[in-house]
C-alpha cells in the first residue's frame, strides 16, 4: 500500500503552515505502520489539542481528537478496555508535559502499552507562540517577549524517571530515524515515548531567528548527536537522539488480566 | 418466589445496580463520600471479567471512561463535589461527541472542599450547567435504596438510548445509609444496549449523521468502521468544521434529542396527591423527611401530598405544572438554597404560591423542620 492508503484524503488539505514539521511526522508514522504491516482497523490514534493534535484526523485509523492534555487518559481507557488494539497517542509539548504532565508520568509509571509521540516544537503554535515547558531558557515567545526564564524539561529523562520502558528521541531532519524508532516503539510491549523535535517556523522560528523552516532543520542537524557520542561529553548543549532505553517490564493490561484470573478463581472456590 | 433481600449501604447498592445494568468498565479516584462505589467495584468487576482502574485524578477518570465507552463498553465513574467540578470539561466532551456514560455525583456540602462528610443537595444546578456552552443533560436521583438500584439501571439505559452522559445525583445521606432492598431478578428491569450501525464493511458509515428519529447508530472503536471523534463542532464524518449551517444543526440536535423527550425521560413518584391542598416537592434524601411528614399529617387529616422527583434534568416542568394546578401551597423541600425551587417557580402557573423548606447546615432536614416551616407559610406561626 502507498501512503495514500493510510490517509483520509477527504479531510485534506491539512491545516498546518507551509514548512511545519508535523507533516514529516505524519509521513513517517504512516511508513512505520506500513512497514510493520499493521491493519488500519487495529490502530487507534488519540490526540489532545493543538496543531500536532490534528494529525489524528488525517490518518485512516480509529481516531479520537480529545481535550487539551488528556489524550493519554482517554487512551488508557481504550487500551484497558480493548488491549488487543494498538494505541498511538500524538501530543504537542505543552499538551504532553504542561497541562498533561500528570497523565504523562502516570501512564509511564503504569507501563501501559501505549505509544506516546511527543511532537516537540517548543512552543504553543495554535494559540500564537506562547512558551511551553519545553521552550527553554533564553527563548523568545509571545508571552516571553523579553526572554524566557523557565528552564525546560528533559523529556527523555522525565519519561525514564517516571517508568517508561521505551524512550527515544529524534528530529524531523532525521526522517529515516523517525521511522526506525517508531517501528520499534509501536510493537514495544509497555509505555513508549518517542520525542520528535519538529519545527514551527511560524511561531517559534519567526521569534528566534529561524523563520525559514530549513534553518530549523539545520539546527536539528547541527545540534543533535547520537546517544552516547563523545561529542556530547565535550559539548553538553548538544541534544542526544536515538533510543535511550528499551526494556521489558510487566505491562499494565497483562497485569490486570492476572487480577481478573485471580478474582474469577476466588469466586469459584 | 424467594426474593433476594440485602442490607447494604447506598453506595454499594449503586455499584451492584451498575453491574446489573451491564457495567464493565469503571475508572475513579478516591473522594468522600463516594469512595465505596469504587471500592466495591474494584472487588466485583474483575470477578465478571470487567475492568476497574484507579486513575491519577478525577479528570483522567472521566476521560478514561469515555475512551472505554468508545470501544463498546458500558462505563461509569463516581465522584463528589470537587471531583465533579474537575470532570466538567471531559463531561462536555462526552456531550459533544455523544458518548454514553454514567457519572455518579454523591453530593456533599460545598463550595470548595466544603463539608465532605455531610450531606447536601447543592450540585443540582451544576449538574445542569457545570459544562460550558449550550447543551442539555440528563440527571437522575433517588431517595431510598430500592430506587437507587432502579435509577442507576435507568441511568445506563438513558445514556445508551440518548448517547449522552447521564448524571446520577445521589447525596451523602442516601449513599451512607444502610437499609434493606430487594435485589431485582435478572430481567426484572429491562436493560437497553446502544444502537449499533447496520452499515456493512466497505460502505460509507457516517458516524454523526442522525437518523430521522434523531438517533445515531454507533460503531465500536476496533470494529470495521474507522472514523474520527472530536470535541470540536463536526460534520457527519466527525471531522471538525466551522460551517455555520452544520454548527447550527449540531447544537440543535444536541439540545433537542433530550429536551424533546422530557416526558419520556421524566421519572417521579406521587404520594397522597389526589386531593392535596399543600404539595411538597422533594427528591433524594430530603424526600424521606418529606414523606414521613406527609404520612404523619395525613393520619391527622391534613391534606398534604408529596411529589418526589427522580428526574431532575431535563426538568419535568409539565409534570410539576399539572400536578400542582389545584394546590394552595407548593413547598419545595431540599438541602440547598433553593435550586429546584427556581425550576418549580418557572413551571407552575402561580409562582407566588411556591415556597422553600430547606436546611443547609450539613444536617439532614427533619420532618419537624418541614412542619415548622409549613406553619409559617400558612401564617400559623411556629
Ligand atoms: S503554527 Fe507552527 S506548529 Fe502550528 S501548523 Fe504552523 S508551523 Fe506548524
Amino acid at each position: 500500500m502507498g501512503v495514500k492508503d493510510y490517509i483520509r484524503e477527504r479531510f485534506f488539505p491539512h491545516l498546518w503552515c507551509p514548512g511545519c514539521g508535523h507533516g514529516i511526522v505524519l509521513n513517517n508514522l504512516i511508513r512505520a505502520v506500513e512497514n510493520l504491516g499493521l491493519d488500519k482497523s487495529e490502530i487507534v490514534m488519540v490526540s489532545g489539542i493543538g496543531c500536532s493534535a490534528r494529525i489524528c484526523g488525517y490518518v485512516d485509523f480509529h481516531s479520537l481528537h480529545t481535550i487539551h492534555g488528556r489524550a493519554l487518559a482517554f487512551a488508557t481507557g481504550i487500551k484497558i478496555s480493548r488491549p488487543e488494539l494498538n494505541v498511538i497517542v500524538a501530543m504537542g509539548d505543552g499538551d504532553a508535559v504542561a497541562i498533561g504532565g500528570n497523565h504523562f508520568i502516570h501512564a509511564a509509571r503504569r507501563n501501559i502499552d501505549v505509544t506516546a509521540i511527543v511532537m516537540n516544537n517548543r512552543i504553543y503554535g495554535m494559540t500564537g507562540g506562547q512558551f511551553s515547558p519545553m521552550s527553554g531558557y533564553g527563548i523568545k515567545a509571545s508571552t516571553a517577549p523579553y526572554s524566557n526564564i523557565d528552564p525546560a524539561f528533559d523529556l527523555a529523562k522525565l519519561a525514564l524517571g517516571a517508568g517508561a520502558t521505551f524512550v527515544a528521541r529524534t528530529t524531523t531532519y532525521h526522517v529515516k530515524q523517525i521511522t526506525d524508532i517508531l517501528e520499534k516503539a509501536i510493537p514495544h510491549k509497555g509505555f513508549s515515548v518517542v520525542e520528535i523535535l519538529t519545527q514551527c517556523p511560524t511561531e517559534f522560528g519567526r521569534r528566534n531567528n529561524m523563520a525559514n523552516p530549513a534553518d530549523m532543520m539545520e539546527f536539528f542537524k547541527n545540534h543533535t548527536v547520537p546517544v552516547g557520542s563523545k561529542a556530547k561529553k565535550k559539548n553538553p548543549d548538544l541534544i542526544e537522539r536515538g533510543i535511550f532505553v528499551q526494556k521489558e517490564m510487566p505491562e499494565y493490561c497483562s497485569e490486570y488480566d492476572k487480577i481478573v484470573e485471580d478474582a474469577m478463581k476466588g469466586q469459584q472456590s | 418466589m424467594n426474593k433476594k433481600i440485602k442490607f447494604a449501604q447506598g453506595n454499594e447498592v449503586c455499584a451492584e445496580a451498575a453491574l446489573y445494568a451491564g457495567l464493565d468498565f469503571f475508572a475513579g479516584y478516591p473522594i468522600t463520600p463516594s469512595t465505596e462505589i469504587a471500592e466495591h467495584l474494584s472487588i466485583m468487576l474483575p470477578r465478571k471479567g470487567g475492568k476497574f482502574i484507579q486513575m491519577e485524578d478525577e479528570i483522567s477518570s472521566m476521560c478514561a471512561i469515555i475512551g472505554a465507552s468508545l470501544t463498546g463498553h458500558k462505563v461509569m465513574t463516581a465522584t463528589s463535589g470537587p471531583g465533579f467540578s474537575l470532570k466538567q470539561e471531559a463531561l462536555g466532551y462526552a456531550i459533544m461527541a455523544e458518548i454514553p456514560c454514567v457519572v455518579v455525583n454523591v453530593q456533599r456540602g460545598g463550595p470548595s472542599t466544603g463539608i465532605p462528610t455531610h450531606g447536601s443537595q447543592g450540585d443540582i444546578n451544576q449538574a445542569r450547567w457545570g459544562v460550558h456552552g449550550d447543551h442539555s443533560i440528563i440527571a437522575l436521583t433517588a431517595s431510598n435504596h430500592q430506587d437507587v438500584f432502579l435509577m442507576t439501571v435507568e441511568a445506563f439505559n438513558l445514556a445508551e438510548t440518548y448517547r449522552t452522559p447521564v448524571i446520577l445525583l445521589l447525596d451523602e445521606g442516601v449513599a451512607h445509609l444502610r437499609e434493606r432492598f430487594i435485589v431485582p431478578e435478572k430481567g426484572e428491569i429491562p436493560l437497553l444496549t446502544r444502537l449499533k450501525t447496520s452499515v456493512k464493511e466497505g460502505v460509507d458509515y457516517h458516524p454523526y449523521l442522525p437518523r430521522e428519529d434523531g438517533r445515531l447508530p454507533m460503531s465500536d472503536f476496533g470494529g470495521t468502521h474507522r472514523y474520527n471523534v472530536t470535541g470540536l463542532y463536526h460534520d457527519m464524518w466527525g471531522f471538525p468544521t466551522t460551517k455555520p449551517t452544520i454548527v447550527h444543526r449540531l447544537i440543535h440536535h444536541l439540545v433537542h434529542k433530550i429536551e424533546h423527550n422530557v416526558d419520556r425521560i421524566a421519572r417521579f413518584k406521587e404520594y397522597y396527591m389526589e386531593d392535596a391542598e399543600c404539595i411538597l416537592i422533594s427528591y433524594g434524601f430530603s424526600a424521606r423527611a418529606a414523606l414521613h411528614l406527609v404520612k404523619n399529617r395525613r393520619a391527622r387529616g391534613e391534606r398534604l401530598g408529596l411529589l418526589e422527583l427522580q428526574t431532575l434534568w431535563p426538568f419535568p416542568s409539565h409534570v410539576v405544572r399539572e400536578k400542582c394546578v389545584d394546590a394552595r401551597y407548593v413547598v419545595v423541600v431540599e438541602m440547598n438554597m433553593g435550586q429546584v425551587l427556581q425550576s418549580v417557580k418557572l413551571s407552575v402557573e402561580q409562582p407566588e404560591k411556591v415556597f422553600l423548606a430547606n436546611r443547609i447546615d450539613g444536617v439532614a432536614i427533619t420532618p419537624t423542620n418541614i412542619k415548622n416551616i409549613l406553619q409559617v407559610i400558612r401564617g400559623k406561626g411556629v
